[in-house]
């Protein structure tokens, strides 16, 4: 029973970064839209901040895979 | 309307591949560890070769559920035998233990069968799936004996336990021996297997293949100085600007010349092992997908960044510099925290995102064996594979962006932690 409680909280895990990742996107599609010029270093700082969000989910997925085990 | 034809065409000749092996699985039972090799795309393998072989003599048959999670750990997992196909290549053993010694044989000394399961045990060492375990009960005889196959199950407590039949007898198995601490079913167990293998020798064709690219470009800027380039060298400058422009500059301001050859290191080191394990039917080497390879690539940057970390930079992280006093006793621990969480962010983020693109092919790829009911419903099976070609088609296509991005994307967060640790005081 551990192992579907463990998927639930990795479900829980990915909420949470999909809606900062979310955020990031749209926030990074209306900054490309004000600024076009800007648009290569507002990607480059987006996939990095997506990545430190990815970070900390990646961190709850590993946890709840070691306890699903 | 040509390209059109030419996508149908091919998505049939996948369908058809995906299909036949579908077809030809019926014969077998599927096991976890059945129709074992090691690409990470099933489509177009065909086991029609063992049709009707089966390895119960005496202990029992093992006829399992098809368990789409057991096929996916292990296709992602290493291996000391590298299967291209029908072809097993044996790779060198290298097994320390300490009662035993060192041990060093090429794995063919196993007499490797079907999914990469040995026929032999060597000194209590038997290959299970195409990785060596060893055998815990003391009583085992040693040197080469014949053994009768493998039992896979789970054990009173629900953990994985791999059983090796011999002389009409069970006995256990140990975990093979990884160094990511057990998250796939491996661990340090009672032996160490310090062999090359599968994605040793990944890294070592990707070396090798990187440096014949990079030597012949550098030859070519050296003899066709002040011209234009040509060939592989256009490519390679393309990454080699980009990085430089986007990535060593921005953030190292003016070390970005001390830190770049790293950078480009660790960029094209990824990125050929990403681009190398997704090559179809050509064994799939999973090795960024593998966490003691991340690992290892994650501790370089954490120690490159902290011997070059400045005075300003240690005074920011032990000191807490500027802030409040009252804050500092709860500050400190969390930047010493964070200094090791960085490098565990940079190892878990590669490892994760390689291995969930290739776990999810493989479950679509499993949808073949789930929906045709592993034979007994040759429609299902085949009305699957249609569409989980399509699936696993488009996924490749993702996982083609995502090896460049997660290359990427470690260069950077690199860059930037070194950036923290070399910047001066402001």
């Amino acid at each position: 029973m551990t192992g579907s409680i463990a998927s639930i909280g990795m479900g829980i895990a990915v909420i949470g970064a999909a809606m900062g990742i979310g955020n990031i996107g749209a926030k990074a599609m209306e900054a490309i839209a004000r600024q076009p010029e800007a648009v290569g270093d507002i990607r480059a700082n987006m996939i990095l901040m997506a990545a430190f969000i990815e970070g900390a989910a990646l961190i709850a997925i590993i946890l709840s895979f070691l306890v699903a085990n | 309307m040509r390209r059109y034809l030419i996508c149908l065409i091919y998505t049939l000749a996948f369908t058809f591949g995906a299909a036949a092996q579908d077809h030809s699985g019926h014969n077998h039972d599927h096991s976890g560890h059945d129709h074992s090799h090691h690409g990470h795309d099933h489509a177009g393998h065909n086991h029609g070769s063992h049709e009707g072989h089966n390895h119960s003599t005496g202990c029992g048959a093992h006829a399992h559920e098809f368990d789409p999670g057991a096929l996916a750990i292990h296709h992602i997992g290493d291996a000391n035998v590298y299967s291209i196909g029908p072809l097993n290549i044996p790779l060198p053993c290298i097994l320390y233990n300490k009662d035993l010694g060192w041990k060093v044989f090429m794995s063919s000394k196993f007499g490797i069968g079907h999914h990469g399961d040995g026929h032999y045990a060597i000194d209590g060492y038997v290959l299970d799936g195409g990785s060596v375990k060893r055998v815990q009960d003391a009583s085992f005889p040693m040197g080469k004996v014949e053994v009768n196959g493998f039992i896979h199950g789970k054990d009173e407590s629900g953990k994985f336990m791999s059983s090796v039949c011999y002389n009409e007898t069970l006995y256990s198995l140990d975990a093979k021996s990884t160094a990511d601490g057990g998250i796939f079913g491996g661990g340090i167990t009672s032996f160490y297997d310090l062999s090359i293998t599968k994605n040793v020798t990944a890294m070592l064709i990707v070396c090798f293949l990187l440096g014949l690219a990079f030597f012949g470009a550098a030859k070519k800027y050296r003899n066709n100085a002040g011209k234009a380039p040509s060939g592989l060298q256009n490519l390679l400058e393309v990454f080699i600007v980009f990085i430089r422009d986007e990535v060593a500059k921005p953030f190292l301001g003016h070390h970005w010349a001390k830190f770049l050859p790293f950078l480009l290191a660790i960029f094209f080191f990824i990125v050929g092992l990403n681009l190398f394990g997704q090559i179809p039917f050509l064994g799939g080497a999973n090795a960024t997908g593998n966490l003691a390879v991340t690992m290892v690539l994650a501790i370089f940057a954490f120690i490159v960044t902290n011997i070059n970390g400045n005075a300003h930079y240690w005074k920011h992280l032990l000191l807490a510099e500027g802030t409040p006093s009252f804050v500092k006793p709860i500050l400190i621990p969390v930047e010493i925290l964070g200094l090791f969480i960085k490098p565990l962010t940079l190892m878990l983020r590669l490892f994760a995102n390689i291995t969930a693109g290739h776990m999810v092919i493989i479950i679509f790829v499993s949808f073949i064996f789930i929906f045709g009911q592993s034979g007994a419903n040759p429609v299902g099976g085949y009305g699957a594979a249609i569409g989980s070609t399509l699936l696993t088609m488009f996924m490749m296509a993702i996982e083609l962006i995502v090896a460049f991005v997660q290359a990427f994307v470690f260069t950077i967060l690199t860059a930037s932690y070194l950036g923290a640790a070399t910047e001066e005081a402001h």
